[in-house]
């Protein structure tokens, strides 16, 4: 369902306003919203969370079930995530089949979480060639008010931490496990608004931002994916000092997260 | 108001209105409405002699209807009423304009002051443009007419845009447009009242976003008593009206250096008040709801 | 119901009339409401119900997309309902199956009834239900936050729609069936109620039933959609915080 256009005087209104230090909701340039991480919001779920970044709203639930393990990699599990961008959560989203944005989405999650090695897969492992844990990260977007990649990857990296094995009720184990997590890979998210790289971007201001970066760094001080989205461009010391920002974000969402 | 002061006539002094004692009356969807004698109207629906709200709202009896004044939904347009649209789609013959409405508004070139040939609208308005226009026709299909042609209706260029509901925009604009004169005044800013929720707003990036909180506050607090007081308040204690924007300490940048798309002129001149300014229609008689009745 | 392979059947009903979950016969499991928990749909609402968490979104009335479905007299509701993948034991391939289509269906078909459509030509009224923990009734679940949704819209329509299931577990009729009353009870009954007319706009049934039993289970389950329509219009006085508001019946002149 294509929502209207938002007027160009609108968007104009928020990179002048970026211009002079601020922001429509009151925010700094490098201020979040409030951040919420509800583990466990879901029983039916092995792991879940229902993470918010403001009013954005994002719930994540994991799965695990007894696969096989790829042939090219007998000896560990499999790690699928998969992104919904379902048109309850926003005019602009339409049902049917996953769209560019929600493969984007996916891919930009799962690309962090898989490249910081947060689950040792090999330890997914039941029996080699045989027998596997399969592990399924659903992300479900309930309210898109802006900065779905990052509430998409807290909600995800907050079901993982919060995960139980399922061994006892798939017969391969006397008792159910937590999942162990090893690193904890956060995204952030910015925007350009004029000369101005604004961090965890509203709605209003993804539509008006002239280029979009997404940084993702581990608990170990390594950077571990970036993504930069939309039409626009970085220059490299912008990049570099955005990396930065994301540094310093990360270690206070990565507290949220571990302490939720 | 209603029969407990005896039989109103219609012909009284627009100024003059009913006591206020009655208090508010809320109803759901599916609520028997005591009509009164009145006709049904907006938000209600007819079963045999009785009368049910089909929205959530407060009742009004008021001759002739009895109607809602709803909590929600879209702006339900109503001939004459000014509203801000933006422009969706540009056709051979006419602009799609969003209204906020329940469906598209076509803008026919015969209602702008050009006259361009097939193809060439898009020298005018383009998608994403803002106007100021007038609700002209609704037809029983749904469709509904605008119009630029009218004194002060025209394109909208720099500023922004604010929303608010719909149903309070007889807030925002006040008795006699008292609180939409006292907000201008005091952030010295110009503003368009769309009776769609639509407000643009002219002036510092300080003064708009004041504005905004000010609207925001409208939105929250609209049903409560004193509501120009608590605004006066707030205006006052943000700040004065010549500040030039919020300021970042020590940031020179903070002043607005770029102009406004020159290529285009100002196109509507606004009738100075004070401190600021305002283009709005003041409706004839303060309301708490929309004028016009809408049977359903 | 006839969960084939099951390993046990638990025992459903105790000597004193008691459910699994120690309710009485008639008795609703816990339900807690909140209407407009979302910022960008026109109208929300989240329903939890015993193990059951559903969101309801409603967006409109708005243009139609695609257009040929558009309809010149009145507005089209499409609704859809869908799972979540991990709203369930076994994760649910992401997508819409036969069930949920039927579902979208039936529960479109319930909101035509007393949504006034007419009003609005050519235009759309989307519902999306998003079961986010399933534990039998989700159908129900959705099509109450949907109905709350539509009001917190203001949506117009005739009335609210309260829905509840009645079934048959231990060879007695009940009120809303939990997982395993539904799995392994002897029928199962959901139902959609226009209080203000008394009429029902959904009724399905899956199971076995005598006529007498039908007739129980009428009588319960309309008694049960009362009272999730009295919950559901304090949940809806609730998000307006109408404690000064007067009550309809003071304004009767």
């Amino acid at each position: 369902m294509s929502e209207a256009v938002a007027a160009e005087i609108q968007t104009t209104h928020i990179i002048d306003l970026a211009r002079t230090g601020h922001r429509l909701d009151g925010r700094g340039i490098d201020e979040w919203r409030p951040v919420t991480v509800e583990p466990g919001f879901v029983k039916s779920a092995d792991g879940s969370a229902m993470v918010h970044i403001g009013d954005t709203a994002v719930l994540c639930g994991v799965k695990l079930e007894i696969g096989k393990p790829f042939p090219d990699t007998p000896n560990a599990g499999v790690l699928t995530t998969n992104a919904e961008l379902i048109a309850l959560s926003s005019p602009t989203f339409e049902p049917g089949p996953p769209q560019p944005e929600a493969i984007e989405l996916s891919r930009v999650v799962d690309r962090s979480i898989r490249a910081a090695e947060t689950i040792d897969l090999t330890k997914l492992c039941v029996s080699p060639s045989e027998k596997c844990w399969t592990c399924y990260v659903d992300i479900h977007c309930l309210d898109h008010s802006g900065n779905l990649i990052d509430a998409a990857q807290l909600a995800a990296l907050g079901a993982l931490t919060h995960s139980t094995v399922p061994a006892k009720r798939f017969e391969v184990g006397e008792h159910d496990y937590p999942l162990e997590v090893s690193h904890f890979p956060i995204e952030c998210t910015f925007v350009r608004l004029g000369d101005k790289i604004v961090a965890d971007p509203t709605f209003e201001e993804e539509t008006a931002g002239q280029g979009r970066l997404t940084v993702a760094t581990d608990e170990t001080g390594h950077l571990v994916a970036m993504q930069k989205g939309k039409v626009g461009a970085f220059s490299p010391d912008e990049i570099i000092e955005t990396v930065e920002r994301a540094f310093r974000h990360g270690d206070r969402l990565r507290n949220i997260v571990r302490g939720a | 108001m209603g029969n407990g002061h005896g039989p109103r006539h219609r012909g009284r002094d627009r100024g003059e209105r009913p006591p206020r004692s009655e208090p508010k009356v809320l109803v759901l969807p599916g609520d028997e409405i005591p009509h009164r004698g009145l006709q049904p109207g907006f938000g209600t629906y007819r079963v045999g002699k009785r009368v049910f709200a089909s929205v959530m709202g407060y009742v009004t009896w008021r001759e002739p209807f009895v109607r809602i004044v709803p909590f929600a939904g879209r702006y339900v347009p109503k001939p004459h009423d000014v509203i801000v649209g933006i422009v969706q789609d540009v056709q051979k013959t006419f602009y799609l304009l969003d209204i906020d409405a329940s469906r598209w508004a076509p803008l026919h070139t015969s209602g702008t002051p050009w006259e361009p040939g097939p193809g060439e609208l898009d020298q005018y308005l383009r998608i994403g443009d803002a106007v100021l226009v007038a609700v002209e026709n609704l037809d029983a299909t749904g469709k509904i007419g605008v119009t630029m042609k009218g004194e002060d209706l025209g394109k909208l260029t720099g500023g922004t845009i604010l929303t608010i509901s719909p149903a309070k925009i007889p807030r925002v604009i006040g008795k006699g447009g008292s609180m939409i004169h006292t907000i201008t005044h005091l952030t010295g800013t110009r503003v368009a009242v769309g009776q769609n929720g639509r407000i643009w707003v002219e002036g510092t990036p300080g003064g708009i976003q004041r504005v905004r909180d000010v609207l925001r506050i409208i939105e929250e607090e609209g049903q409560r008593p004193g509501l120009t007081e608590r605004i006066e308040g707030y205006l006052q204690m943000t700040g004065p009206t010549d500040e030039t924007g919020p300021q970042a300490p020590g940031d020179p940048s903070a002043d607005r250096t770029e102009p406004h798309r020159t290529n285009e002129p100002p196109p509507l001149s606004f009738p100075e008040q004070g401190g600021g300014s305002s283009r709005i229609q003041i409706p004839e008689q303060e309301t708490d709801e929309g004028e016009e009745p809408w049977e359903t | 119901m006839g969960n084939v392979g099951a390993k046990e059947i638990p025992r459903l009903l105790t000597a004193e009339g008691r459910r699994i979950d120690g309710r009485r016969l008639d008795e609703l499991r816990p339900i807690s409401m909140k209407v407009g928990p979302l910022t960008r749909a026109d109208g929300s609402a989240f329903v939890e119900w015993g193990d059951n968490k559903v969101m309801a979104a409603v967006y409109g009335p708005r243009e139609v997309h695609p257009r040929h479905l558009m309809q010149t007299q009145k507005a089209i509701i499409q609704c859809r309902y869908n799972m979540a993948a991990f709203s369930v034991d076994e994760r649910k391939r992401p997508g819409q199956d036969r069930r949920s289509q039927e579902i979208s269906k039936v529960i479109t078909e319930a909101f035509e009834s007393v949504v006034f459509t007419e009003e609005f030509p050519k235009t759309s009224i989307d519902i999306y239900i998003e079961v986010l923990q399933a534990n039998a009734g989700t159908r129900c679940a959705g099509l109450v936050a949907a109905s709350l949704a539509l009001a917190d819209a203001g949506i117009p329509m005739a009335d609210l729609v309260a829905s509840v299931a009645v079934g048959k577990v231990g060879g007695r009729i009940a009120l809303d069936l939990k997982k395993e009353e539904d799995n392994f009870g002897e029928a199962d009954m959901p139902l959609a109620l226009v209080p203000q007319s008394g009429r029902l706009v959904l009724t399905q049934m899956e199971g076995h039933m005598t006529r007498d039993e039908l007739r129980e289970a009428l009588d319960l389950g309309t008694k049960g959609c009362r009272e999730i329509y009295e919950r559901m219009r304090q949940a809806l006085r609730d998000k307006y915080d109408v404690t000064s508001a007067a009550p309809l019946q003071e304004a009767a002149a």
